[in-house]
């Protein structure tokens, strides 16, 4: 039963926090931001190394780096993140107890068991450069596979105790009506997580037990469709998460209600829908998958994720202009948005995170994710190009973003460095984008990805000359890392160092400044907008978006249409 | 009431939609339908498509039929490693061997000809990559894939290799010769 004393009020925001949810959403989010300390230095070797004059590290090193940054990044910052996130939406924003708390400090301690012991057998023993991917029958090390299991079985538990702590806020009746549209959100990417790790066991224990040698033979065919359900559907939790975050940041910073409840949640809904047969992504030009079956899974039952995202991506950035219109900025197309605060980290993150995920991310997924069009672009630098755009721009930055305003809220910390961290998401996330455009450019002229020496000085008889753009676009990705590192450093910094040394509020201090925004009542939505269209910044802001991906598209079939006849 | 907090109308799903949500939904919809048609469309009107045409091999199974291959149509030998360069007829089956970490043999096709190109690995995963026609196709070991090339441009043609294999994955290279065509048209 709910117990008063076991609950904290916010005083800055009325949140109702249960106390040992607070300490796991804390303990989570510092091992998140730990892990991404770890693969950010990893990347930041990984990217000097591409950069052609700089070259930093030999090809061991540089097979062991690449490894280590995308388990850390992808798996392990994002996915201990995200269990603070569902925590954080199922107890604090339901004003729940949280179910089982003490069984979230062993998974706790199991995924960050799980972590050290993968890292120990890839940094280490240094017997697991397999990459993230670890594709048999390429071998890693026995705890290679023990850590990520354990993992796995770790966020497992978190996604149960998300789904537990919601039966209990129904049962005891903590909130009326329906869930947020913040922890509906959460809701579709805890349900693409329980998908994402029971694909990713499917595929690993068999594997640990080829690597302990119980097992003859694991198929490499059959191991690609299956460890991608796991590892691409992990990326879908993310986009569920992230798109989450969005709104509850429209809701903090603008005090942004929905448009409509029932298209954004429609929208999630589809993501649960079709998120998960995008493993296809990953195998379309692999030996003897047909084509019907690559069309229909490629294109997750026609493009029906790809319609739910570009669906969000005109409702959240139309909620806030809507609030802002309500607020009085009504003039003109876009006064809503220049209005906005853009000193605010917690908005600008958001804001460029929303930007790049569609535009970078997004449009670009689409085009490599066609059948025909993954033939000039699969295993090239084009795919971390991408996911750059996704899960970096996308989702890490609209968590950083998040975490500006969860500082001084969740751990009762004034934030150091305040004009710092009005300039991080400026500087992070144009390194990133240079990151994204420059690897997808490299990739368009035919860089391979996860190759230490594109200029094959090794090579015994001779390599292949890429073009002198490709070699530019390398250096130029090699400084936007630069850039992206020091937005990276300046995020950890000010996080760690607020945590450490930040000014100490005391449990019923208010931080003086409103960390939650009072929402315009409903009557200022009358009349908003300009003739019968409430939102009409957003409207051509979509439609200018909609003509570069039109564009983007049929110039990638164009360039199809120029190499060798396939059949 | 925002995003944060339950929907103060409990019937949400009977609220109005906005004008500009249906607006998008529609465009959006449209232009699903579009993209998942132009696949369809592109077996039918486009010259790139990969076949499904596969099998099961064994790495012995399959070495043995590149090997009767290059035994047959070698017509010389290149590089400080003296691989064989296969000149095979026009329309004939070629087997390209990868393995840690070489493409073997060599070929050289003949411009506007369409020739079988078989791809296993003996061993780990491989990526082909040809370049600079970017054409990159994912090559496993268990796995005998086909498919008909039809190169259009003389020239020399690389072949990297594009999925991580250990130590050696970034001197993996191979080579296709692209000439003009023996009959003279």
């Amino acid at each position: 039963m709910n117990n008063d004393a076991a609950f904290r009020i916010c005083p800055d925001t009325g949140l109702k926090f249960h106390r040992p949810a607070e300490g796991l959403i804390k303990a989570n989010a510092v091992a998140a931001v730990v892990f991404l300390l770890v693969g950010g230095i990893l990347g930041l070797g990984v990217g000097l190394t591409r950069w052609p004059e700089v070259h930093l590290l030999d090809a061991n090193m540089f097979y062991l780096f690449l490894t280590g940054h995308g388990i850390n990044l992808l798996i392990f910052w994002i996915i201990f993140f995200e269990m603070a996130v569902l925590h954080f939406c199922s107890s604090t924003l339901l004003s729940c107890r949280i179910a089982t708390p003490r069984l979230g400090w062993v998974a706790w301690a199991m995924m960050v068991t799980g972590a050290l012991l993968n890292n120990y057998a890839v940094l280490w023993e240094g017997n697991s450069s397999v990459m993230m991917t670890s594709y048999v029958p390429m071998p890693a090390g026995t705890l290679f596979y023990v850590g990520l299991i354990l993992f796995a079985v770790g966020a497992l538990i978190n996604c149960f105790m998300f789904l537990g702590t919601l039966v209990i806020a129904r049962a005891e009746r903590t909130y009326e009506g329906s869930i947020p549209l913040v922890t509906f959100g959460a809701l579709t990417a805890c349900i693409i997580a329980i998908f994402t790790i029971a694909s990713g066991a499917v595929i690993l224990i068999p594997t640990l037990l080829w690597n302990l040698g119980f097992v003859s033979n694991i198929d490499a065919g059959v191991y690609r469709l299956i460890w991608w359900a796991f590892g691409h559907s992990s990326q879908q939790i993310n986009v569920s998460a992230h798109v989450a975050v969005w709104y509850a940041i429209a809701a903090i910073v603008f005090g942004a209600r929905p448009l409509s409840e029932k298209v954004s949640r429609f929208a999630f809904l589809l993501y649960i829908a079709v998120l998960q047969i995008a493993s296809a992504h990953h195998l379309l030009v692999d030996p003897g998958l047909s084509s019907e079956w690559k069309i229909f899974n490629t294109s997750y039952a026609m493009y029906l994720a790809v319609m739910a995202s570009m669906v969000h991506g005109l409702t959240v950035p139309g909620s806030i202009e809507a609030a802002q219109r309500a607020r009085g900025y009504n003039s003109g197309l876009f006064e809503w948005l220049r209005k906005a605060p853009w000193g605010n980290p917690t908005f600008s993150g958001m804001f460029m995170s929303l930007v790049g995920f569609g535009v970078l991310g997004g449009i670009t997924g689409v085009v490599m994710g066609t059948e025909q069009i993954n033939i000039i672009v699969h295993n090239t630098l084009y795919v971390p190009g991408h996911f750059h755009g996704t899960v970096v721009v996308g989702t890490t930055l609209a968590f950083m973003a998040l975490s500006f305003w969860l500082v001084p809220i969740l751990f009762r910390r004034e934030l150091i460095l305040p004009r710092l961290a009005s300039w991080q998401p400026y500087i992070f996330g144009l390194g990133m984008t240079g990151v994204a455009l420059f690897l997808m450019g490299a990739g368009t002229l035919g860089v391979p990805r996860r190759h230490w020496d594109i200029l094959f000085s090794s090579a015994v008889d001779g390599g292949y000359e890429f073009s002198a753009a490709a070699l530019t676009m390398l250096s130029l990705n090699g400084m936007s890392v630069v850039l992206a590192s020091i937005g990276g450093a300046a995020y950890i910094v000010i996080i760690v160092g607020s945590l450490l040394f930040g000014r100490r509020l005391d449990e019923n201090e208010k931080v003086g400044r409103p960390m939650i925004a009072t929402p315009p009542p409903d009557s200022a939505y009358e009349g908003i907008g300009v003739g019968t269209i409430t939102i009409p910044g957003t409207l051509v802001m979509v439609f200018v978006f909609f003509a570069a991906f039109v564009l983007y598209y049929f110039i990638n079939w164009k360039y199809l249409a120029q190499t060798w006849g396939l059949s | 009431m925002t995003s944060l907090s339950p929907p103060t109308k409990k019937i949400w799903w009977r609220e109005h939609i906005e004008k500009s949500e249906l607006i998008w939904i529609t465009v959006v919809v449209v232009w699903g339908i579009f993209l998942t048609l132009m696949m369809p469309l592109w077996h039918v009107y486009g010259e790139q498509n990969l076949s499904s045409e596969a099998y099961r091999t064994t790495p012995e199974m399959y070495l043995a039929k590149a090997t009767a291959v290059v035994e047959k149509y070698t017509i010389r030998t290149e590089g400080q490693l003296a691989k064989p360069v296969v000149k095979p007829p026009v329309g004939a089956d070629i087997y390209l061997v990868a393995r840690l970490w070489d493409w073997w043999p060599a070929f050289e096709l003949e411009v506007g000809q369409s020739y079988r190109l078989h791809l296993s690995s003996m061993d780990w995963q491989h990526g082909f990559s040809l370049q600079p026609a970017n054409i990159n196709v994912q090559v496993l070991p268990g796995y005998e894939m086909v498919m008909t090339v039809k190169p259009n441009k003389v020239g020399e043609y690389a072949i990297v290799c594009n999925e991580y294999c250990g130590i050696g994955h970034h001197n993996m290279l191979g080579k296709i010769h692209v000439v003009e065509r023996g009959d003279g048209q």
